[in-house]
This record gives structure tokens, sequence and C-alpha cells, in this order.
């Protein structure tokens, strides 16, 4: 069974942020950039199911200019078969696309190359949506297992423990199925220098969203990114006794 | 324009999410009905009718819908959205769960997490594990939202005299089976909207250590929350992180024991009210939000604390 992880370009999760000054984005000038981490546990558990036999080939695919082909060596290295890049020419923010954008674009990839599984991180760390996996499922009208911390991948069927508010949750989805991983599903590993020379000569294919035949939604648009209002100066207290004395001041105790 | 709230159900009771999510709609300005789908969910429906605010309450009462699948839901949400400008649901994990594939089989955007409504199109939310506030605008003509809570007011669960509305239709999905639930269980308050919270982080240094958390959390009748290093220390349940990727709280006082306050952490309690760090490590990134910071011994001070507070 083959299995498709999308896997997105984001600022490294190490970085600060800084909003622009003129307020209407981030700034991502010279700024480290990474696989997003929840998809880089997609990538991991695809590659997992491969090697215990599970799985048959690892698709991994990327939305985005040319340099997230640079996530998608970054797949490949970690033992993703082959990869395809879907042409876009910013990035999909830049270019106005939001999850369901995205979503139409994998869904129409999905038609062509019918995994049975597809395997996407929960969320990206720099716009937090939390969509992109749930619209995919929904356009699909395949079942989804969202937040998964448990997978046991079989012919017909993937079980998957969900982590929901208050606990965990058990379910069985009939195959082809939408899976996104939280972070507790498994810790990826590490990449060696061998398997970078070895990802260099593992295909990348090209496609565009017009080759795929979808004019994607423009996402929200975003009229202003203000940095969020600072907490005023706190204060060192020298014991117990003083903390007691102010949270009573405070009235919180 | 007329808005549909989908309700949070706790035990079949209505979560207290639900309450701040009718808040946020009320902010929209137009009138406003509830959705209530679960199985055995009486009570929650009798509550649901008298809040201040609600006209409608539309009830979907079915051992179909206990377990909250989305692919049940959706169906359902979707077959009643006609009429409706805004729908909107608690960014829980239900409501992460289930919104993003109602929008999409409406064809139309999501709004996550929103902290702020500024008009019936424009809203505020977090972005980069809430380091950046982003204003955004949609044109479609159905608004499909999840709302933060601890960003609203609950309303008042009171005042109200709802018209009850039976759904008769019931959707099953047959490509999902619910194989079981693991629940944890606890005596203490919710932790999203407990007043006080006590978290605990590495610095506790084991599953034993952790045990000063529950006990300042006895004496302050608080719930018990944690940062990632002590859920995948193993100290804790994954259900008590709080943070980007666990859960988001804004409570009146939140103390922060041993927890280094990564900005994973700080995402999710940066607009508690009042912060109280205690933490050997006086470089550790949490004094910097924290309006009183103790360096000290945990396993001295937090003793002491109990016993003067």
């Amino acid at each position: 069974m083959k299995v498709l992880v999308p896997v997105k370009r984001v600022i490294d999760y190490n970085v600060r942020v800084r909003v622009k000054s003129d307020h209407s984005d981030v700034d991502l000038a010279n700024v480290k950039m990474a696989i997003n981490p929840f998809c880089e546990i997609a990538v991991e558990a695809a590659v997992r199911l491969r090697e215990d036999g599970k799985a048959s080939e690892v698709v991994a695919v990327s939305v985005g200019p040319k340099v997230v082909q640079e996530q998608l060596r970054t797949a490949l290295a970690m033992g993703a078969d082959r990869a395809i890049w879907i042409e876009t020419p910013e990035t999909p923010e830049t270019a106005g696309l939001g999850p369901l954008g995205i979503a139409q674009l994998l869904a129409a990839l999905v038609r062509e190359e019918q995994p049975g599984l597809v395997l996407l991180g929960k969320q990206s760390i720099d716009g937090d949506n939390n969509q992109t996996g749930q619209m995919l499922a929904g356009l699909l009208d395949y079942p989804q297992g969202t937040f998964v911390s448990g997978l046991e991948l079989g012919d017909e069927e993937v079980e998957v423990v969900r982590e929901i508010d208050g606990g965990l949750q058990t379910l069985a989805l009939r195959l082809p199925a939408v899976v996104t991983t939280d972070l507790r599903l498994n810790t990826p590993r590490f990449i060696r220098a061998p398997d970078i020379m070895k990802a260099r000569r593992k295909p990348i294919a090209h496609t565009a969203p017009e080759q795929l035949g979808v004019n994607p939604a423009p996402g929200p648009r975003t009229l202003a990114v203000h940095p969020p209002e600072p907490r005023a100066g706190g204060r060192r207290v020298e014991s117990v006794g003083e903390l007691v004395e102010h949270l009573r001041q405070a009235q919180v105790i | 324009m007329r808005s549909l709230v989908i309700a949070d159900l706790d035990k079949g009771q209505l979560a207290a999410a639900t309450y701040h999510v009718i808040e946020a709609a009320r902010q929209l300005g137009a009138p406003c009905d509830l959705l209530v789908v679960g199985e055995g969910c009486a009570d929650a429906v009798t509550r649901a009718c008298a809040i201040a605010g609600i006209e409608r309450v539309l009830v979907a009462d079915d051992p179909v819908y206990a377990a909250s699948l989305a692919e049940n839901l959706a169906p359902l949400v979707v077959a009643v959205s006609a009429g409706y400008s805004h729908l909107l649901a608690a960014a829980g994990s239900v409501g992460k769960d289930l919104m993003p594939r109602v929008a999409a089989r409406l064809g139309v955007n999501q709004l996550s997490e929103v902290i702020g409504v500024e008009s019936s199109s424009r809203f505020r939310r977090p972005i980069y594990a809430g380091n950046a506030i982003a204003t955004v605008e949609s044109d479609d003509p159905v608004k499909v939202l999840t709302v933060r809570q601890t960003a609203f007011a609950a309303v008042e669960p009171r005042g109200g005299d709802a018209e009850r509305v039976e759904l008769e239709q019931v959707i099953e999905a047959p490509s999902t089976r619910l194989l079981g639930e693991q629940r944890a269980e606890s005596e203490r308050p919710e932790l999203t909207s407990a007043r006080v919270v006590v978290s605990g982080g590495r610095g506790l240094g084991s599953r034993e250590g952790f045990e000063l958390v529950y006990q300042l959390a006895d004496r302050l009748e608080a719930a018990v929350g944690a940062s990632r290093a002590a859920v995948d220390a193993g100290f804790v349940a994954n259900d008590l992180q709080v943070g980007q990727t666990g859960k988001v709280v804004a409570p009146e006082l939140y103390i922060a024991l041993g927890v280094s306050g990564a900005i994973q952490h700080l995402a999710g309690m940066k607009d508690s009210k009042v912060v109280v760090a205690i933490n050997k490590d006086p470089d550790a990134p949490i004094f910097q939000v924290a309006d009183y910071g103790l360096v000290a011994d945990l396993f001295e001070a937090v003793p002491e604390l109990i016993e003067q507070i």
C-alpha cells in the first residue's frame, strides 16, 4: 500500500519570530527554515510502516516555490521513496493559499496517486491552523484520524489512538483514510550523511495547480499582524513569605 | 445573519467552553441558535434552552453521536447549516476535528482559535505559537470558526427561553468504528476553565516529585497542568499538557513549578492574569513572563508555601 505524506516548509521551531514594523507579516527574511515538526513525525511514521512491511511505498509531497525541495529532500533522506513538488510561484501564504486551497491540491493528487493512507502533521507551527488533514478527508469523503499518538495499519483498516480532551480515543478507520500526527506518535530519526547522499538520487516529480486541474480557493486575507500584548515586567521575590503577601494583595489567594 | 453554535458536551452536560463560544457569537450581533448533539443530552438541552440570547436549540440525541466523530457530525452540521452566516465551535479536540471537515464540505475556509471579533467578517487569531496576532478577513458566505474559549467571557446560564427543535435525521458513516476510550478521571476543576492552575515541569524530577503539584493544587482547589517536558518524562498523562500543542488556559492565577518556560508552553498560559514561577534556575525564561518569581528549591519552597496559605 502506498502512503502519501504532505510536508510543509516552515520557520525553524527554535527561531523567535519578529513582526515586521509595517505590521504586514512576520519577518521571514534570512530566517532558518525547516520541515514542520509535525510533518517530520508523519514522515517517520510512514517510513516505519514501510520498514515493517505494511506499506510498499512512501511518497512525500509539498506545495510552494522551488525552495520546498529542501524539505522534500529531508523527507527522502528520512526514507521516503520519491517526492512530488506542487509548484506555486510563492509560499502558500504569500500566494494567498490557505488550508482549503492546499487541501484541494492534495485531494487532486490523491485521486491521481490513489494512496491507501495519507499521513499529515496535525498542524503547522506557523499558521497554527490544524485544518488541512480534516479538510482533505472532507473533500475526499475519507474517514479521518486526527491528533494520533498510536497507529496500527492493517489491510482493510487503520487503527488509531487519538489524543482528545480528557484522555485517549481508539478508532478503526476503513481505508483509504487520512491520519494526522500528534507529537507523541514517535521520535523522528536522526539523518546521517549517507542518507543525504542517497536522497539526492531519489526522484522529485514536478507538477502545478493547472496540471492537477485545480484552481485553489483563496484563503482568508491577512489585514495586519501585530506582536501580542507584552506582559508587564515581573518582579523577583526573596522568600515564600513575600510571595504569599503579594498574592494576598493581588487577591488571587 | 444568523449564527449557529455547536455545543461542547462533557459527560452529557454542557461543557463550560460552550458559554464562552456563545459570547463570541453574541459579539457578532446576530440571532444565535445552539446545536446540541450527542447521546443522552436531555440535561444539556434543558440548560441550553435557559441561556439568554439563544433563540432555538437544535437537538440530535442518538447513540451514533456518542463519540463525537467528525464523520457523523460533519454531515449533520452541513445539513442544518442552510440559513446560517456563522458556524462556531470551541477550539477543543471535538471542534478542531469537526469544523475544518464542515468547512471543506461547504467549500469555505475555516478560521481557527479566534480570540477577537472585530466585525462579522473580521477576526483576530494567534499565529506562530502566539508570538504574533493576525487580523484576518474572510469573504466566504459562511464563516466557520473555532473559538479560543479563554479569550471570551462566559454568558449567563439563565434568562433565556429558547425553542427546542428535534432533528429527525441521523447520519452514521460506516467508515469509522469506535473501539474504546480511556478517560483520565479527576475530582479537580477542569483545566481550561479553572480559576487557579498549578503546573509542573521537568524540575519536579519524577512522578513522585510531581506530588508536590497535586498537594499545592489541593490546597488552592486548583486544576493541575504540566509542561510537555513533564508529560514526555512520564510524570503525568498528556491531557494535562498546557501549551501550543496541548491546552490553552487563562486562569486568574497560574503557578509554574519547575517549568522552564519554552515558547511552546508560554503559548498556552501567557494570558493568565497573575503568573507565579518557582524555579531554581534564575535564567529560566518563565521568569520573563512571571509577575512574581522566586528562585528556590521546589522541594523546600512548595511545602513552605502550602503551610503559609
